[in-house]
């Protein structure tokens, strides 16, 4: 394996931690909102 | 500043994502994450589809960190039989550190995040359950009992529960029946598959019931234990989840997995053998049909309640 398809599968892990995080966030978002509109 | 990526030496065999993804036994995840979603649309108690995704989220996050603590403990058994030999750690893909790490990290994320999404109820039931999978079968059961299957089987049989809890925050006989249904089922599930596995299990020094046994009684097992599934399942035609499209379901399906299951129990060794454990392969095929049935109908009865046309 060439260090360009190392660091490929790299960015790959990197990009799909990235998204996973972001995707966290809106979800805890969502649910406060979902949440407040109960009370 | 300093240069961080001078610190970390690039494996060639660095896992992807896939590979982080198989550590997590996708496919047990994707029946977990079908029985939760039938044990919350059941529950008679209205869920926000938001509240109800990350909820389900968290229940697939906690059965994929099970499978990770699972795959972690036993990655030397893995290396021995076939069947699981190319799983991310025996492969070297994934290191056992790693996996740990996962299955420890996403057990904590997805309680926590259960508790705050859901309610404690809920939360306490995911982290016994990954406990008690991860900690009790995986560790300690599964290489010392030949019930091993039967016990490690609540563990796969608590999703539906979790589910209803979610949507209810209490628990009632319809999701006790359900998990009735898993648990019942796991044995003749798996013991049809080791029962034409027999070697591989003696090899990798696993004592499943065909190993210690021997398949005769193994057979007597199936047949008793399809026998109690059928029940369980038929009680639940008694409560208010089930309509017409379940009670079909489990009459039909109950009729053939214990047909299935009395082929099994009639034939010898030798004839198994002979055959190519075909009745053995059948009721194993069956039994994955069976659940995805019997799970579905329940959710075809409530399409139906909802729609107003029972």
């Amino acid at each position: 394996m060439t260090d360009s398809e190392v660091h490929k599968r790299r960015l790959g892990r990197n990009v799909f931690v990235g998204v996973a995080l972001f995707a966290f966030v809106v979800l805890i978002f969502a649910v406060t909102m979902v949440k407040l509109q109960a009370l | 500043m300093a240069d961080l990526s001078a610190r970390y030496t690039p494996r060639e065999d660095d896992a992807s994502i896939g590979d982080f993804f198989a550590l997590m036994k996708p496919r047990v995840m994707s029946l977990v994450i079908f029985t939760a979603l039938v044990g919350m649309l059941a529950a008679p108690a209205g869920l926000h589809p938001i509240v109800g995704f990350a909820s389900l989220l968290c229940i697939a996050i906690g059965a994929g960190a099970s499978g990770a603590l699972n795959m972690w403990w036993e990655s030397d058994i893995d290396s021995r039989m076939g069947r699981t030999r190319n799983r991310p750690i025996p492969s070297g893909r994934v290191t056992r550190d790693e996996a740990l790490a996962i299955g420890v990290g996403l057990s904590v994320i997805s309680v926590v995040m259960l508790a705050v999404f859901a309610n404690i109820l809920s939360a306490v039931l995911l982290a016994g359950t990954i406990a008690f999978y991860g900690g009790f079968y995986t560790m300690w059961l599964k290489r010392r009992s030949p019930q091993n299957i039967v016990i490690g089987g609540a563990a796969g049989a608590i999703p539906p529960v979790i589910g209803w809890t979610v949507a209810t925050g209490a628990i009632s006989v319809e999701p006790l029946l359900m998990f009735a249904i898993i648990f019942l089922w796991t044995p003749p599930h798996f013991w049809a598959l080791a029962l034409w596995k027999r070697r591989e299990y003696t090899e990798a020094e696993v004592p499943m019931l065909p190993v210690v046994a021997g398949p005769k009684a193994t057979r007597v097992q199936v047949i008793v234990y399809s026998v109690l599934l059928a029940i369980s399942s038929l009680a639940l035609v008694f409560t208010a989840v089930a309509g017409p499209a379940y009670t079909l379901t489990a009459i039909v399906s109950n009729a053939i997995f214990c047909w299935l299951a009395w082929t099994v129990y009639r034939r010898d060794e030798d004839t198994a053998i002979a055959e190519k454990y075909g009745a053995e392969k059948k009721l194993f095929a069956f039994s994955l049909t069976y659940l995805a049935l019997i799970f579905a109908s329940l959710l075809i009865d409530e399409a139906l309640r909802s729609a107003g046309w029972i």
